[in-house]
């Protein structure tokens, strides 16, 4: 048994233009190493200064990983684990939060 | 070249005049790989801002979920400015994650909420580069093509 990952089209040529994945691990930390495994490359977009990044969001069967304890969340066998990229932008003097 | 139907054209610039001074946001829905922006889809800026928007990143997933039960796709992703040009920022353009998108741009600094014309222009933003496209409204879309 694995954990199901789906791929944003963004991040598909990392994952050979496949829509889902799996992967193991017990937490989405370790999860998205044993995808970086398989998939080099795909970890740096995901993360940065070993944080999720800020307009990336991860859900865990529905919920998003931010109110699960971020990378920390729990993550077991037959879950369904969903990569988004947040649809989000602004004027020239948008803020930009935390990226 | 974007092709909208007169409807969903009508329909983006309704909203982006009805949430003016905050920059309005949403989708146009068309099945995967058709180019056809069928199904327009209005979103709550989750960050109620004049400079800047996001989808709600509950609202998000349940969106994506719908489109792909529905074998559908964002075709367009459009957004408001309210104060400046209808040109993707430097935001816009850095967090652009959807390369098969039209990204429509409306601006209605000039008018507001009330009548009168919007700037609507179209941008197809790929690893960072933006290029302009013709924008085409139509009564009605022509029929699909059957592959």
């Amino acid at each position: 048994m694995a954990v199901e990952v789906r791929i944003p089209t963004i991040l598909r040529p990392y994952t050979g233009d496949q829509k889902s994945v799996e992967a193991r691990g017990a937490s989405l930390s370790a999860l998205i190493d044993d995808l970086e495994e398989n998939h080099p490359g795909i970890k740096d977009r995901l993360l940065e200064n070993g944080d999720l990044r800020r307009f990336v969001n991860v859900y865990v069967n529905d919920e998003d990983v931010r109110f699960l304890g971020g990378l920390e969340a729990a993550v077991s066998d037959g879950d369904e684990v969903v990569v988004l990229p947040a649809v989000a932008g602004g004027g020239p003097d948008g803020l930009v939060r935390g990226a | 070249m974007l092709t909208l139907d007169r409807a969903t054209y009508d329909g983006i610039v309704a909203h982006a005049k009805r949430d003016h001074p905050v920059e309005a946001c949403g989708i146009v829905a068309g099945p995967e790989g058709s180019d056809r922006p069928e199904r327009l889809v209005e979103m709550v800026n989750s960050a109620g801002s004049p400079t800047f928007y996001e989808f709600d990143s509950t609202e998000l997933l349940a969106l994506y979920q719908d489109l792909w039960r529905r074998e559908e796709e964002p075709v367009v992703v459009y957004h408001s400015h309210t104060a400046t040009e209808a040109y993707p920022s430097r935001t816009d353009i850095g967090l652009a994650n959807e390369p098969g998108a039209h990204y429509v741009l409306v601006g209605t600094q000039e008018h507001g909420n009330i009548q009168g014309p919007v700037e609507f222009r179209s941008y197809r933003i790929v690893d960072g580069e933006v290029t302009e496209e013709e924008v085409t409204v139509v009564d009605a879309l022509p029929p699909a093509s059957t592959p």
